[in-house]
Order: C-alpha cells, then sequence, then structure tokens
C-alpha cells in the first residue's frame, strides 16, 4: 500500500519541479536575450570607434566597408601619444579629478555621516535639500555660475575664468549633493547598535567615522568616488564654458575644438582621443567592480 | 566595580513618557534583571543608564556621582546588544580589543586581556576571524568579550539571548551565570523572557507600563507576587485567575468560585483574608502545580474537587491538563499516571496554602 502511495507522489512533484525549472529557463532566456541585445547595442559606438581609431584618413574617407579595416595602422595613437597638447589635455583632466574626488570626499564623507547620524535640528530637511540640489540640471547653472565668477574676478581681481583649476571649486557642486546622498544612504544602513557599540567602547564622533563607517561603508565609498570620478572626467559643458585657451582646456573639450579644424574632421584622432579618454574610467571600473559589490556589512548583527 | 542607582527616573518621547519615575539601588557586583513585556520601558532604562539616551528627569547615580550629563564613554560602563553588533571589519580580537586600543592602553596588556576574556569564554581558536565567519553564539561570545576586556564598573545586556534559539540560549545563559560568578561586575540585564530572568538574576524588576511593579528575587517575585501583572508575568505556564468571592458557612471562611464550587480556606489564610468584604469582587490565583491530582492522603488545605477535562498536555515528567470553571480556563499539573484524558472527568485536588487573592478591580495581590 505504501508504496503505491509513495509511486503517485513521485511524478506529481517531479513534475512540479520540472515545471518550475521550465519557468526559470524561459527566464533565462529572455534574460540573455535582452542583455545581448543591449550589449550590441550600447557596444557597437565604442567598436566602431576603435576600427576608425586603426584607419588612416585616407580609408576613412575612402568609399570601403566602414565595418573593416583593410590597412590598420596605430598612426593616430604615435601621434596622439607624442603631442604634448594631448598630453596636456589628459594631464588638465586626470588633476581636475583626482582633486575633484578628495574635495567631494571630504565634504561629502562627513557631511553624509553628520546628516545620517548625528540627529540635530533640520537634519531630515537638510538631507532632502542636498538631493534636492542634485536634482537641479547643470545647464540650468552654468549661466549664473559664469556670471558669479566674472562678478569675483572684477570684485577682486582674481581671474578663475580661463583657468583649470576653476573647475575645482565648479565640478564640487555637482558632485558633493550626489556623494552625500549616496553615503547618507550607506550610513544609514549600518544598524545603530554599531555606533552606540562604538561609543560605548569610547570612540569620539571623529573616531567612530573614521574607524566603524568609513571601514563598514566601503563599497558604498567607492561607488561614490566612481561617481566623482566618473563626473568630473567626462564633464563636457562647463570646461568649455570656463576655459578657452588650449593649455587649459580637459580631454573631452581638448579633443572636439583641436582635432576639429574649420570643417575638417580628423576623424582618426578624434575617435583615437575619444578611446583613450574611455580607458581610465574603464579601467577604475573594472579593478574596483570587485569592491563595489562586495557586501563587507555581512556578520556585523544578525542576519 | 560600583553599585548603580536611579532615583525618580523619567523618559519623555514629546508627549509619551516611556519611564515613569523609577526608583532602584543595584549594589556592588549584583546581577539584576529588568524584565516586562515589550514597550515597558525596560530597554528605555537600560539605554538611560548607557547614557545612549538622555534622561527627561531624575538621577542616575554609577558608584555614586551622579552621571545624567557624562557621556557614555565616560561612564565605564560595558553593554552588549541583541544583534552582537560586532564590527564587521575587525577580527574577534580586534573587536574585542578596539575600546583598550582607543584608550592606549599597552600593546602587552591589551594582548594579555584579549587572551584572558577569550580563554574564558572559550572563544581563543577564533580570535583571528571576522564576525561573519562565527556562528550567532560565538558573536555573542565575542560581544561579551568585548565587554569583558574592558574592565568596566557595570555591564548592560539588552536583550542578548533573544537571537539565538532555544538550545543555545539556555546554554548562553549558564554561560553568562558563570562569567558573573568569575568576574563579579555589577550587572544590568534587560530581557522579555522570564525564565532568562528567573534563572540569572540575584533580583528581578519586574516593569510594566513605564513602571516598576515590583522588585526581588526569583523566589519573592514566584511565591508573593504583589499585583496580577507580576502573578501573570512569571511562572509558566502562568497562574490562573478564577473570578470568586469570600463567604462564610458554618462559621468557616469559605472561598466560592461557582455555585456548586466552594472551598474552606485553611487557617492562616482565613485569618489573614478575615477583613475583606464578603461582597468584594476577587480573583482566586493559583499556580498550575497547585491544582494538582487528589492524592488519596490529602494534606491540610488541599481541598478535592471534580473536574471536566477539555485537554491534556503531556510533557513527559508531568501532564498539563486544563478544563473551564465558569468560562475561565484553568490549568493544572498532574503525574503522568494519573489518567488524565481529553474529555474525561478527573478527581483533582487544589492546595489552598499557596492560594492568592486579588482584587479584581485593582490587581493588587491582598
Amino acid at each position: 500500500m505504501s508504496t503505491v502511495a509513495i509511486d503517485k507522489a513521485g511524478p506529481t512533484r517531479k513534475i512540479k519541479y520540472r515545471s518550475m525549472s521550465r519557468d526559470r529557463t524561459w527566464a533565462l532566456r529572455w534574460s540573455y536575450f535582452f542583455l545581448v541585445l543591449f550589449a550590441i547595442f550600447s557596444l557597437t559606438p565604442p567598436i566602431y570607434m576603435l576600427i576608425t581609431s586603426l584607419k588612416s584618413s585616407a580609408e576613412i574617407s575612402a568609399a570601403t566597408n566602414p565595418w573593416w579595416v583593410f590597412h590598420p595602422t596605430l598612426s593616430n595613437y604615435a601621434e596622439l601619444l607624442t603631442s604634448n597638447q594631448f598630453l596636456r589635455f589628459f594631464w588638465n583632466s586626470a588633476w581636475i579629478s583626482i582633486i575633484v574626488v578628495t574635495i567631494t570626499m571630504l565634504i561629502s564623507v562627513p557631511a553624509a555621516f553628520a546628516l545620517a547620524r548625528m540627529k540635530f535640528w533640520g537634519s531630515a530637511t537638510l538631507a532632502t535639500g542636498v538631493f534636492l540640489t542634485y536634482l537641479i540640471p547643470d545647464t540650468l547653472l552654468f549661466i549664473p555660475l559664469f556670471k558669479m565668477f566674472a562678478l569675483f574676478g572684477d570684485w577682486t581681481g582674481i581671474q578663475l575664468i580661463n583657468r583649470w583649476y576653476v573647475l575645482l571649486f565648479i565640478y564640487p557642486t555637482l558632485t558633493v549633493p550626489f556623494c552625500t546622498w549616496i553615503m547618507i544612504g550607506y550610513f544609514a544602513s549600518i544598524p545603530k547598535e554599531l555606533d552606540e557599540a562604538a561609543i560605548i567602547d569610547g570612540a569620539s564622533w571623529f573616531q567612530t567615522l573614521t574607524r566603524i563607517f568609513i571601514p563598514v561603508a566601503l563599497p558604498g565609498l567607492i561607488a561614490a568616488t566612481i561617481f566623482a570620478f566618473t563626473v568630473s572626467w567626462a564633464q563636457y559643458l562647463y570646461p568649455l564654458v570656463f576655459t578657452t585657451s588650449t593649455d587649459q582646456l580637459v580631454l573631452p573639450v581638448g579633443i572636439t575644438t583641436t582635432l576639429i579644424k574649420g570643417d575638417v574632421f580628423n576623424w582618426g584622432q578624434i575617435m583615437t582621443g575619444a578611446l583613450l579618454g574611455a580607458a581610465p574610467p574603464l579601467i577604475i571600473y573594472a579593478f574596483l567592480m570587485d569592491y563595489y559589490i562586495a557586501g563587507l556589512t555581512a556578520g556585523a548583527t544578525k542576519g | 566595580m560600583a553599585d548603580v542607582t536611579l532615583r525618580k527616573v523619567v523618559k519623555r518621547y514629546d508627549d509619551v513618557e516611556a519611564v515613569r519615575g523609577i526608583d532602584l539601588d543595584i549594589a556592588d557586583h549584583e546581577f539584576v534583571v529588568l524584565v516586562g513585556p515589550s514597550g515597558c520601558g525596560k530597554s528605555t532604562t537600560l539605554r538611560m543608564i548607557a547614557g545612549l539616551e538622555d534622561i527627561s528627569d531624575g538621577d542616575i547615580m554609577i558608584g555614586g556621582d551622579v552621571v545624567n550629563d557624562v557621556p557614555p564613554k565616560d561612564r565605564d560602563i560595558a553593554m552588549v546588544f541583541q544583534n552582537y553588533a560586532l564590527y564587521p571589519h575587525m577580527t574577534v580580537a580586534e573587536n574585542m580589543s578596539f575600546g583598550l586600543r582607543l584608550k592606549h592602553y599597552p600593546k602587552a596588556e591589551i594582548k594579555s586581556r584579549v587572551a584572558e576574556a577569550a580563554r574564558m569564554l572559550d572563544i581563543t581558536d577564533l580570535v583571528d576571524r571576522k564576525p561573519k565567519q562565527l556562528s550567532g553564539g560565538q558573536r555573542q561570545r565575542v560581544a561579551m568579550g568585548r565587554a569583558i576586556v574592558r574592565n568596566p564598573k557595570v555591564f548592560l545586556f539588552d536583550e542578548p539571548l533573544s537571537n539565538l534559539d532555544a538550545k543555545l540560549r539556555v546554554q548562553m545563559r549558564i554561560e553568562i551565570k558563570k562569567v558573573h560568578q568569575k568576574v563579579r561586575t555589577t550587572t544590568v540585564y534587560v530581557t522579555h523572557d522570564q525564565v532568562e530572568a528567573m534563572t540569572l538574576a540575584d533580583r528581578v524588576v519586574v516593569m510594566n507600563h513605564g513602571r516598576i511593579e515590583q522588585i526581588g528575587t526569583p523566589n519573592e517575585l514566584y511565591h508573593n507576587p504583589a499585583t496580577r501583572f507580576v502573578a501573570s508575568f512569571i511562572g509558566s505556564p502562568a497562574m490562573n485567575f478564577a473570578p470568586c468571592r469570600l463567604e462564610d458557612v458554618a462559621g468557616r471562611l469559605h472561598v466560592r468560585l461557582t455555585d456548586r464550587l466552594a472551598f474552606p480556606l485553611p487557617p492562616q489564610r482565613a485569618a489573614r483574608y478575615q477583613a475583606i468584604q464578603r461582597t468584594d469582587k476577587l480573583l482566586l490565583g493559583i499556580r498550575p502545580e497547585h491544582v494538582a491530582d487528589a492524592r488519596p492522603h490529602a494534606d491540610p488545605g488541599v481541598e478535592p474537587f471534580d473536574a471536566m477535562l477539555d485537554v491534556t498536555e503531556p510533557m513527559g515528567m508531568e501532564t498539563l491538563v486544563y478544563f473551564t470553571l465558569e468560562g475561565t480556563q484553568v490549568c493544572g499539573r498532574v503525574t503522568p499516571n494519573a489518567g488524565a484524558k481529553d474529555g474525561s472527568p478527573l478527581r483533582m485536588a487544589v492546595d489552598l496554602n499557596n492560594m492568592h487573592l486579588l482584587n479584581e478591580v485593582t490587581g493588587a495581590v491582598l
């Protein structure tokens, strides 16, 4: 009797199991389909850039298959990497990004800690305010900002416009609000007991921040750093407006202003410059991605 | 080591009073457990002692000094949290030594203190691990180790065992008791589990609605509860309460439960309750172990009666039986071989020497 019952129960359960796995298989197929579609969509431009960067100007203008390199050459790379002007752009971009990231972190981490943990009068409103600041499009701000720096120059005689370091003042207005906002979220996710334990252990607010919060929220910190770096590295509008002399330009602006002469587009070098410019963020993402994903808070408390 | 004193301590959140004027004296070396249902203010009280919550009114003294405005780090206390609150990026040893390192203790001393605490808690093998590599029980040991190495004046425990499974909880309970026997640090321990409170405490403080209901040793609370709340909160299965009134029958004081059921009171109980108005609405409080199966030779004060059992729960060493008295469910504990069966009658006996009489309106034990 009992064997019969088991035989009956067996297939029913199996079928159920199978249908679940079939569900999963279909879900996976669809996700792969859309992921591949998305990958093709977003990778086509960089691949086209790579192809173009390996062509000579003659081949680019020739009526051949644009998706194939018949006479690959590295001359575009060689020319750009030996050009002082291009290296200058690269250098400006790198310096600005590194300093902006540093400034951003020095401001937004303590700010986020204060807003997330030190409950003071108006802290919640202030936190929302920080986020609202980020929501204002930067294209709305460049004219008033330009006016401000121009006025500042008129009043004090200190000319900041058309100096690369003016960007050190401007970029943080974009990066600080967002990074503060991300860090508030990360800090808020740290269990309250952790800072209470630290306080009872004798840590000051500053020690709680540096010895507990920053290490525990490291993935968030890295995410914010990457964001700040990407914003300052890829910024186009502000440097275009605020800097004009070729020795003050950053990479994205430099490429478009110096490699386009009148109506002559030096496509090979433009593509090469853009590819080289895209490399640093790519490398940073690749190396820090693991950190970015790692859940360091696991094990702090139950759960 | 120090004593802890609370004087009329009040905690107000906006217009809600979480703690309503608590007076408590905790002696040096004493293990005091604050127990009560959630929202009774026990955790808030502990956090005020720790300095994690401001005191709205009153005074808290540690070692004779008023610490109302002293920040937590200067109160020389250590706290163990319900969710352990271990620093996830530090190893066990680093977790335990964090407080000492902040105070710039010499390295050799830190090392020896951590080793000593690890040995006491049997976690010597784990000192190089990170918290996420530990089980719940091990994490709780580390959290205790972090408190021990500091050698503080007072240990504060905030429901430290609530996150552990039942078996581990019993084990850690014994562990905590052992540690206290060794280090003898004044301890304030918060729990909602009355068993934990009874087993660990030198004295138990039962709290309800932000007030202290009763303070006493576990046995005092169990045998002489002051209020209905304490009587029902302490002990498992809980004390039975049945509506009743007093009655004089043939010159003897009786307690009448139903029209057909009344018991004569034993002489010392009768003397105690003599002054009570016969018309007062009362509750008879009696613990399940005093409602047992009838024995052939009953002691004085043990009165037999017949009960129709609704449900029986065999527990092995005893059987819990449930029956109804005028709409009130009563629980009794009978021997396994008493023949208790669901839905069948059983000759029971109630031990009135251990009865309690409560005022039904105020809940006070008379």
